[in-house]
């Protein structure tokens, strides 16, 4: 294989899948591993000093809800020992006053919440969680209280796109220098509940002038990164920069992957931090190695003018879709797997009246 | 953003050595800039006093460098880096 492999800059840490919350968009896969096989405190720590002498600067520690874990604490402490830019992935819920002082004492460099509505009524019917809207509230206003950067992951899709100036509004309010607005994506559980929470192109059209609007006005005071629906495009995303490019995800049982998809990918087999080292995984694991650089690719995608733009697009979506991990990503209007696309959006958005979310419990 | 105003590296965005690539890095929320020589003396001078304009007069001192060729490189870095939300400002 004649690709040059750099070293990644970027790990997720699946902390845990535990979670209070039910979103029917969670993007963990549809079976999640049990509290058992998490991995311990020491060997997270023993992970982070191995991505940062692989070349990781930033981590991202999430789940599930990392505030599941009792060690998140510790677990902090010994990613910045390991010299890591730690960013914490959350829906607050568990996060004492208390605790999210400790975390300051160990470093936590920033703390990234999630929000699934801008009122009790929307983001606890989101949610799955009474009273979770309350309390995210609260854990927010004790975060601007210490002082912690803060991103606001504002989840959008059909039921609450429509409410996007507010949500910005919330993220000026709240104190966050930066918003995501990131339309879901449909992997893990998110693909069961597609049919519901895929927006109407409309909506689409709307928050695109919504976002760019904003990006001007707030210039300065709040940086915006919009993640748009990506059915509704014309060429796909550029999913993870890159098979094997830029970053890795660790589950909770230390199994490491290209993207959190990855293992929806039946032939691949994917190897554990308990195994063999995160190094050896990187650079040398069938896994990484599959889909990476240009060899891979069909030739629709190795003559394309775009080919080192988007990489071919999604893997896990082209199989998702189409079955063919080594396809093009079906959102690419060049590619022959785009009318199967076009006919899903056709009959899920416009023809049946939404179904009920499938919570995830 | 004006001449005057003072530039600063807000809590959450800091430098590090990067010892695998050999390259100076800023780091913030989401972000990670390699810095060359010229982008590493400009953001180490980003203390939180020097005003805009005498960032650039020092670097022009430094480098022997005339100021009006200088200013303008410094100037749109430190705004650029802004909107990256890396950088803030407060009136002097």
């Amino acid at each position: 294989m004649s690709v040059r492999v750099d070293p990644p800059m970027a790990m997720l840490a699946e902390l845990t899948h535990r979670c209070p919350l039910a979103c029917p968009y969670c993007s963990n896969p549809t079976e999640l591993l049990a509290k058992e096989s998490e991995l311990s405190t020491e060997a997270w720590a023993d992970v982070f000093q191995q991505a940062a002498r692989l070349g990781v600067l930033q981590l991202h520690l999430s789940g599930g809800e990392p505030a599941s874990r009792r060690d998140l604490v510790g677990l902090v402490i010994a990613a910045r020992e390991a010299g890591l830019y730690t960013n914490l992935i959350t829906s607050g819920i568990g996060l004492t006053e208390r605790r999210l002082r400790e975390l300051d004492d160990a470093g936590l460099d920033h703390v990234q919440l999630s929000l699934q509505g801008v009122n009790a009524s929307m983001a606890d019917r989101i949610g799955g969680y009474k009273g979770g809207f309350d309390r995210k509230m609260h854990v927010a206003e004790i975060i601007a209280d210490i002082g912690f950067p803060l991103t606001l992951n504002a989840v959008m899709h059909r039921d609450n796109l429509d409410d996007l100036p507010q949500t910005i509004d919330m993220a000026l309010r709240l104190g966050a220098r930066r918003i995501e607005v990131a339309c879901v994506q449909f992997q893990g559980w998110a693909l069961i509940n597609r049919a519901v929470l895929q927006p109407s192109r409309e909506q689409v059209e709307t928050a695109k002038r919504t976002v760019a609007r904003a990006i001007e006005t707030l210039k300065g005071r709040l940086v915006i990164d919009f993640v748009p629906p990506d059915y509704y495009s014309d060429f796909p995303k550029a999913c993870m920069n890159g098979w094997g490019s830029t970053g890795l995800n660790v589950t909770p049982d230390g199994t490491v992957l290209p993207c959190h998809a990855a293992e929806t990918i039946p032939h691949l087999r994917f190897e554990k931090v308990t195994d063999r080292a995160l190094s050896d995984i990187w650079y040398k694991s069938d896994a990484f190695n599959a889909y990476r650089g240009t060899d891979w690719m069909p030739s629709i995608c190795q003559s394309c003018d775009r080919r080192d733009i988007d990489f071919g697009g999604c893997r896990c979506q082209a199989m998702a879709l189409l079955g063919d991990a080594a396809a093009p990503d079906p959102v690419c209007t060049k590619s022959p797997g785009r009318a199967a696309l076009d006919a899903l959006l056709v009959e899920e958005v416009q023809e049946v009246a939404a179904p009920a979310f499938v919570y995830r419990r | 953003m004006t001449q005057d105003d003072v530039p600063y590296l807000p809590r959450g965005v800091r430098t590090q050595f990067d010892a695998v690539r050999n390259v100076d890095v800023i780091l913030g929320p989401e972000r990670v800039l390699v810095l060359d020589q010229v982008g590493k003396a400009v953001v180490g001078r980003l203390d939180g006093e020097a005003s805009l304009a005498e960032i650039s007069a020092d670097l022009a001192q430094i480098y022997d460098a005339p100021l009006d060729a200088i200013a303008p490189d410094v100037t749109a870095f430190v705004e650029d880096l802004r909107d990256r939300g890396m950088v803030h400002v407060r009136p002097r």
